[in-house]
């Protein structure tokens, strides 16, 4: 069908996968050991932070592609909507857990324990489980269109509970650093910001949404042939049963 | 007005459904109780300040009983085959969601009347404090509201009752941070001007949700 080998997702493919080798020497070797850290290993631990915070723009963009589509999809009734929106939400949940797991990798030299009920942790893990249940969701219904449209009004729900819960985590402390102005003197772990380890974050922050957008292109095309390869199916299967009563040997010789 | 008399028709069959036979009601009173009871097994809860611990106790015994009520409020209308004639009712769909708003408050409500005494006598500490019940009321309708919705899907899904916990619990942790929090401050001895965050998110929380499913509604219901 498609003769032409080289096409922009190709491209799109080429360049992230380029980004991605260079991004880990930005933010591994490019990157110098924040000065203010106290300890060796807590200097060297930091680095994690390029990748915790680019899966965090990755999970982020994925709960807001997911809104997007999951209204757009209520509005307009285009199947594509809910394939963007059940994609992002993968992406999300799938990159949400990588920041939970290298955010405990970094606490363990920081904040001394694997994990602490820290608001903001927990806030996070919920927010996972949100686009979690949303996806046990979409499992639960077999039907096409429900699963749509119970998916886009859930998808609605989440999003909009998220910056709720932010607020509501503020009625308690939190002892994650805040790296974007804002400084809560009980937040353990926070680093200044040089000229090269700024433009480590803003390389690493570019390249996960250039990964996010690879990502999203191809599982949207990946769902929208699946939904195609289904109702091919359901044709074939209503051809042969149709042929079956007339005539099964006809059928059987073409 | 034709809205109002359609809120009420439905408000008022639910309500009159379940005092025929009482068994959701008896079913949340019993299971709140119960949770309360496990929880002084679980954690002892004889501490030096129970006014700590008891807000938690409170508000995951009032969480858990209306799951059970929410749940069976559209798996009765479902297995009855009555949801069908809601539907083929003339009338605004979000009538209907009000309706069954309502009627799930009643009931939440009825149990919080009882649970709460008992828990006055058990554990010594004030809860009937107004400004306790203003939380307690906020909550509330915060659950029924997104609840009310959120079992209306879970009923049409393979699943079921076991959809509905994981679909409304993670939307809910901000109604649980701040009505805990806020009814933990009291109990404390803060004034309520002092609990003003946790109130106001409350309030914003009932409000944009109420609004988001009177949107939405619509497209649950919709075949």
């Amino acid at each position: 069908m498609q003769n032409k080998k080289w096409g922009w997702l190709e491209l799109l493919t080429v360049l992230a996968a380029i980004m991605v080798a260079v991004n880990f020497y930005v933010g591994l070797i490019y990157a110098p050991d924040p000065s203010n850290l106290q300890t060796e290993v807590t200097r060297k631990a930091q680095h994690i932070f390029y990748y915790h915070m680019g899966m965090n723009v990755m999970a982020g963009l994925g709960m807001l592609v997911n809104f997007i589509g999951s209204v757009l999809y209520l509005l307009t009734r285009r199947r594509f909507w809910d394939a963007v929106a059940r994609s992002a939400a993968e992406i999300g949940v799938l990159f949400g857990i990588g920041v939970l797991v290298s955010g405990s990798l970094w606490a363990r030299p920081t904040w001394n324990t694997w994990w602490t009920w820290d608001p903001r942790l927990t806030t996070a893990t919920i927010t996972i489980l949100l686009y979690a249940a949303y996806l046990m969701l979409r499992n639960a219904v077999e039907d096409p269109d429900r699963q749509a449209r119970f998916a886009a009004v859930y998808g609605t729900f989440a999003f909009i509970s998220v910056p709720i819960t932010f607020m509501s985590i503020r009625l308690w402390r939190t002892i994650h650093p805040t790296v974007f102005g804002g400084g809560d003197p009980a937040a353990k772990g926070a680093f200044a910001l040089g000229p090269h380890i700024r433009f480590a974050m803003q390389f690493s922050s570019w390249t996960f949404m250039l990964v996010f957008l690879l990502f999203l292109v191809v599982r949207v095309r990946v769902a929208l042939l699946e939904e195609r390869v289904m109702a091919l199916r359901q044709q074939v299967d209503a051809q042969l049963s149709r042929g079956a009563e007339v005539d099964p040997m006809e059928h059987a010789g073409s | 007005m034709r809205f109002w008399s359609a809120v009420w028709a439905i408000f008022w069959k639910d309500v009159r459904a379940e005092f025929r036979t009482k068994d959701i009601l008896t079913g949340m009173l019993v299971f709140a109780i119960l949770a309360v009871l496990v929880f002084n097994f679980a954690f002892d809860l004889r501490v030096e300040r129970p006014q700590t611990v008891i807000p938690g106790v409170m508000w995951v015994a009032i969480i858990f009983a209306s799951m059970l009520g929410l749940n069976r409020s559209f798996i009765l209308e479902q297995d009855r085959g009555s949801l069908a004639g809601i539907l083929l009712a003339p009338v605004d769909r979000s009538a209907i969601y009000l309706g069954k708003v309502l009627g799930n408050l009643v009931f939440m409500f009825a149990v919080e009347v009882i649970l709460l005494p008992i828990m006055v006598v058990l554990f010594n500490v004030n809860v009937l404090m107004p400004s306790v019940l203003l939380f307690v009321g906020l909550g509330t309708v915060g659950f029924a509201v997104v609840g009310t919705i959120f079992s209306a899907i879970a009923v049409n899904t393979r699943a079921r009752e076991v959809m509905l916990p994981v679909l409304l619990l993670p939307v809910m942790v901000p109604v649980v941070i701040a009505a805990v929090k806020g009814t933990a401050g009291i109990l404390d001895g803060n004034p309520l001007s002092e609990q003003m965050g946790a109130l106001r998110l409350l309030i914003a929380f009932d409000v944009i949700f109420l609004g988001i499913a009177f949107l939405t509604f619509d497209y649950v219901l919709e075949e």
